[in-house]
């Protein structure tokens, strides 16, 4: 079912300038490849256009595929690329419970048994009714991770989603995620600026160039 | 999604339309085109009259007089309140002392402090031991110190609101800080370090309030100078004249109001100009104004006295409407009834509400409509797209709406909801879309890729995460939308052919009887229905998200 | 087919006699329109007074009738310009127009008035024509029938006898009277309608009512009779409230400086309006009325169908009903109103004119003696040319 996240040729220009590649790159099922580079080098922006939410003033090149798929053309919503970001960007206006319904596909039976089952794993059993806004930031982190799980994605895209937390909270993060995202067989692309990030992933690193 | 990309072209169409026609279809009777008048003079005589009509450049002089220092005081105390105190508890309670202000009509704040001032009004009663009223002239001065007064009262909330939403655009604290840190003191700080970088955004709303002070009507006629009156009123009294040839002397005249306002823009800019020059120089002496704690003093005197006077007036027409009888020198009614609350049609409370919620509903959806389709289309607004907003603001209502009114009857559509709704539409929309642009733009979209990457559509993605999150400032356009649709006299007596009955347009029928009670108890009704509005778009929320601590104010 | 032809042509020779003697016709036309009537609203008991009018007209005729409230009546005549100039020539949204003066002359100038209907009314034979020639002559404008009469105003002054303790009975001794209580005195500004009676009020006083005032203004009449007028203003200005450099805007704003104590007379166009606004609490108990020896301008306001009116039968229905005795005694009634009849008690049953002798006018108001003697208005022209010269003089500013 999981298949390699492939990058063909990917370029991306801002106002004419070449920001970043052209780059060809193949993230198999289980594996995280760790992209680092100077802020500006447009690792970012990397993450978007794969999402498909790029911004307008880039313009990009090449395809993104997942395994067979063509995934370049498509809408985000359809690509079910996962991404995490710095900040949790939990919806402040619904419950914890109501932020993981979102992400549940509208097939998947047993929503609230599944949520329920998620959390407990997370070490948040019985958080369902709380307001995001109350929770810490260690489990924000995991409540915002779990979302993206639920989401049953086929690949998963980190944009420093471990660089606002502490040290401890963050080995503790990082541990949870790629073991989730393993445990899913999915291929994973880690953007961040620490070296121990990348250690941690224990995967290829590719280093950026200067802009 | 490509309905949105109607959105824009709709609400231009909606808001730009009449103004445009109206203005064309004044221009006409001005240069003597108007079949309907058999003894209509042709071409330039009606111009030639109009520039024989006593009292004309008097009246023009006095406009021109009048709007400018009205606008430039209530700029000046605008920028200097904000020097002074942006970031402070005082700021934070005054400015919610004032916001309320806003949704007071203007002419409702012009009886207040009509009342107030008068030789027999309330501050002589409570300040002086006179047993018969003197006779001084205050209210109607000639030289419109009365009007300027009013106009500042009422502008300066709107002109310290658009500061405020134009302050987070920017970061202003940061240099404000770091002017300070170079030493300069907390006024000057602000006006060499944050004020050029608002400057840009509070152009547009400064001009509308010059725009509005050089023509306004209805507070010139309860507070204004009589001999002569503003241009503005002389010429709304041509339209009021049995003799029907003054009408096409009106609408000439109407033409010059523009001209004036035109006129008035071109001088304000190169004010701006000059200014500017100057403030560069004085930027480049370095002197850093350390010492400025009788400064500040001064710059909040003013803003506090806009309010506590403005208050006391609205306050006395309360009292108004309980009264029998308040005779010189009482300083409360000698009489109580209930009587005046008798009279408050409240036939005319059902179709206020009923117009105002629909106007601003209309309102909400066409500027959701155009600010999602700017966000869809990932594109920064255009300038030229702001002066299009602006439009119905910065030309005079009497410019155009006894063509509007020609025009509506020819279409055989006056005297109809559609008209009516259609003629609030006009003044709401470019407040509805102000209110919200700044909030909409701002919300974070980083949210929106996340949910699509979790798999929701676009749709979905608008309704149960945009949306919502936005509930707030969306019902607070609203709001203000209604507030607006409340106040419109004109347009609801020109479209409607009269035949609308609203809270205002009854306030001001009888208000031409003259009965302080009841024009009392009709300026609490138009105080009220506005008030409920903002009430219920902040109580909603906040009940909704009681239990969501990240969508609370002041987060 | 001939039955049908013939039924056509009797059909079309019996219609111009049903618009003859159709008072019938018009109330079955009329049942089941909707009047919109077009009047000043500035006053609830006014405007009560309107309210129970339609319902009655509804209740017996089947006619709805809205008032539509105007701040002046302008408006409607604006509205009804409007729609000329845009070519809607039937299907107007004006039914009937409160109006006398220069609002009738002109609209009767420019054809915008539907008429003549008014003398072919059911209540007309009431009217009294022969002791109120101004029911037919509006400023001097003949009616021709274009617009029913439905009251009677004159110019009458109030004081407050707390303050005043003889009032001026003549032009002269108001300005004697003025200079000795500096301030106290204004009037509304022209063209307000009552200051311009005023000024047409000296014209006559100060002229001993010349007759060349009810014939239209030539520039050597108005040079001679106005320059007494001027004379007399200049005179009186510096002593005026606000020393003339400001005036009240309207007859209300004018009462309402009578209430505040900033004057101490105040002009009004309808004799019983101290005493109504006695009971309302405007105006204390101590308040008035009075009238100038030789006589005071009297005049009729009166109801007018515009040429392009919907409801024209409608309208008729309703002011039928406004003449009717009954709504006139109504009307003269200080409770509900207090504006004299236009009609005749002599024209009166026995029973009708019962009902204008219950009526208790009142402290503040004058009995019909006490009123004396109703001038007519000056011709239209006069009240044109001095409103002008007037501004000129006094309002285009220093």
């Amino acid at each position: 079912m999981t298949a390699p996240l492939i990058l063909r040729a990917a370029c991306l220009r801002l106002a004419g300038k070449v920001l970043l590649g052209p780059l060809d790159l193949t993230v198999e099922p289980g594996q995280v490849v760790t992209l680092m580079g100077p802020s500006g080098s447009g690792k970012s922006s990397l993450l978007s256009w794969l999402c498909g939410t790029l911004a307008r003033e880039f313009e990009a090149e090449g395809r993104v595929l997942l395994g067979e798929r063509d995934l370049t053309d498509l809408p985000p919503e359809r690509r079910r690329l996962g991404i995490l970001f710095q900040d949790d960007l939990l919806f402040p206006h619904l419950s914890v419970a109501e932020n993981l319904g979102f992400a549940l596909p509208a097939r998947a039976g047993d929503r609230s048994p599944r949520i329920a089952a998620a959390l407990a794993e997370a070490d948040l059993a019985g958080f369902e009714a709380r307001d995001p806004a109350t929770l810490s930031g260690g489990q924000r982190a995991r409540v915002a991770a779990l979302r993206v799980l639920l989401a049953e994605p086929s690949a998963l895209l980190l944009d420093e989603p471990f660089a606002k937390l502490d040290a401890e909270l963050r080995e503790q993060f990082r541990r949870f995620v790629i073991d989730h995202a393993q445990a899913a067989g999915l291929p994973v692309l880690l953007v961040t600026h620490d070296p121990a990030d990348a250690r941690a992933a224990g995967g290829p690193v590719l280093r950026l160039g200067q802009p | 999604m490509s309905w949105l990309r109607l959105a824009p072209i709709v609400t231009v169409l909606v808001m730009i339309g009449p103004v445009g026609a109206g203005l064309l279809a004044t221009i006409g009777p001005a240069f003597g085109i108007m079949p309907g008048l058999s003894d209509a003079p042709a071409g330039l005589a009606v111009w030639r009259r109009l520039f024989d009509m006593p009292g004309l450049g008097q009246g023009v002089a006095l406009a021109a007089w009048t709007g400018f220092a009205a606008t430039a005081l209530a700029f000046v105390i605008a920028v200097l309140f904000c020097a002074a105190w942006h970031g402070t508890a005082t700021f934070d309670r005054l400015m919610r002392g004032l916001s309320p202000l806003l949704s007071v009509p203007h002419v409702t704040v012009a009886f207040g402090l009509a009342f107030l001032i008068a030789p027999s009004g309330w501050l002589v009663r409570a300040l002086t031991g006179f047993e018969r009223p003197p006779d001084w002239l205050t209210v109607h001065d000639p030289l419109g110190l009365g009007l300027i007064g009013t106009l500042i009262a009422k502008e300066l909330p709107f002109l310290l609101l658009m500061t405020l939403a134009a302050l987070n655009q920017v970061p202003a604290q940061r240099y404000h800080a770091m002017a300070r840190t170079l030493g300069y003191g907390r006024m000057l700080a602000w006006l060499h370090g944050v004020l050029p970088l608002l400057y840009p955004q509070l152009r547009l709303p400064v001009f509308a309030v010059l725009a509005y002070s050089l023509s306004v009507v209805d507070v010139a006629l309860v507070i204004g100078p009589t001999l002569p009156p503003t241009l503005a009123v002389q010429l709304t009294r041509w339209f009021a004249d049995p003799d029907l040839s003054l009408r096409l002397v009106a609408a000439a005249g109407a033409v010059l109001q523009v001209a004036v306002v035109v006129a008035g823009i071109g001088a304000w800019l190169v004010l701006e100009r000059v200014v500017g020059l100057l403030a560069r120089r004085l930027r480049g002496a370095g002197w850093r104004g350390r010492q400025d704690a009788v400064a500040r003093g001064l710059a909040l005197a003013p803003a506090l006295a806009a309010l506590t006077l403005t208050g006391l007036g609205l306050a006395t027409m309360a009292l108004w409407s309980l009264a029998t009888s308040w005779r010189f020198p009482a300083l409360l009614p000698q009489d109580w009834s209930l009587r005046a609350w008798d009279k408050v049609g409240t036939a005319a409370l059902g179709p206020t509400v009923a117009l105002a919620l629909a106007a601003s509903t209309v309102a909400a959806l066409l500027v959701l409509g155009c600010l999602e389709h700017e966000a869809a289309a990932d594109r920064k607004p255009r300038r030229a797209v702001l002066w299009l907003l602006y439009v119905p603001l910065l030309v005079p209502q009497i410019g155009f709406l006894f063509g509007l009114q020609v025009l509506l009857v020819w279409l055989g559509a006056d005297g109809g909801w559609p008209a009516v709704l259609w003629s609030h539409l006009v003044f709401v929309l470019p407040y509805v879309f102000l209110a919200l642009a700044e909030p909409y733009r701002a919300w974070d979209s980083r949210y929106g890729r996340t949910a699509r990457c979790l798999g929701a559509g676009p749709a979905r993605v608008w309704l149960r995460v945009k949306l919502p999150m936005l509930l707030r400032p969306v019902l607070v356009a609203a709001a203000i939308g209604v507030a607006v649709s409340v106040a419109q006299y004109l347009p609801t007596l020109f479209a409607g052919a009269g035949r609308f009955a609203t809270l205002t347009t009854e306030a001001v029928t009888l208000s031409a009887g003259g009965d302080r009670r009841v024009i009392g108890a009709y300026a609490v009704m138009q105080m009220l229905v506005p008030l409920a509005g903002f009430a219920l778009a902040l109580g909603l929320p906040a009940w909704l998200y009681r239990d969501r601590r990240g969508l609370r104010v002041g987060r | 087919m001939r039955n049908a032809i013939l039924g056509l042509i009797m059909a079309v020779l019996a219609a111009p006699a049903a618009l003859a003697d159709g008072w019938d016709d018009v109330l079955a036309r009329a049942k089941g329109q909707t009047v919109y009537f077009n009047a000043w609203g500035g006053s609830d008991t006014i405007n009560a007074y309107i309210a129970w009018a339609g319902e009655e007209v509804e209740k017996r005729y089947g006619v709805k009738v809205s008032h539509v409230k105007l701040t002046d009546t302008a408006d409607a005549v604006n509205r009804v310009l409007a729609e000329r100039t845009a070519g809607r020539d039937s299907g107007g949204s004006v039914d009937l127009i409160w109006i006398n003066g220069e609002n009738f002359a002109n609209m009767k100038r420019n054809g915008l008035l539907h008429g003549p209907w008014a003398e072919s009314l059911p209540s007309w034979r009431h009217v009294d024509v022969a002791g109120k020639p101004t029911v037919v002559r509006d400023f001097t404008e003949p009616t021709d029938g274009l617009e029913a009469p439905w009251g009677m105003a004159q110019f009458v002054l109030v004081y407050d006898q707390a303050r005043v303790a003889t009032p001026p009975r003549t032009l002269a001794e108001l300005a004697a009277w003025a200079k000795a209580n500096p301030g106290r005195f204004t009037y509304p500004q022209p063209p307000d309608f009552l200051g311009t009676t005023f000024l047409k009020q000296a014209v006559i006083g100060l002229n001993g009512n010349d007759p060349r005032l009810a014939e239209a203004a030539s520039d050597a009449a108005l040079g001679e009779l106005t320059a007494p007028l001027w004379a007399y203003l200049d005179d009186l200005h510096p002593a005026m409230w606000r020393s003339g450099r400001a005036y009240p805007a309207n007859g209300p704003a004018q009462i309402q400086l009578l209430g505040d104590g900033e004057v101490d007379i105040a002009l009004s166009f309808d004799p019983s309006e101290a005493a109504s606004l006695v009971k309302n609490g405007q105006l204390p108990d101590t308040v008035r009325t009075f009238v100038f020896e030789g006589g005071t301008i009297g005049n009729t306001h009166f109801v007018a169908i515009p040429y392009n009116a919907a409801a024209k039968e409608g309208a008729q229905v309703l002011a039928n009903f406004l003449l009717s005795p009954e709504a006139q005694a109504r009307k003269q009634d200080p409770r509900y109103w207090g504006s004299f009849t236009v009609l005749a008690m002599d024209k009166l049953t026995a029973n009708d004119r019962a009902r204008f002798d219950a009526l208790d006018l009142g402290a503040a108001t004058l009995s019909a003696a006490e009123l004396g003697k109703a001038l007519g208005e000056p011709h239209a022209s006069w009240m044109e040319r001095i409103e002008v010269e007037w501004a000129r003089r006094y309002a285009a500013g220093q």
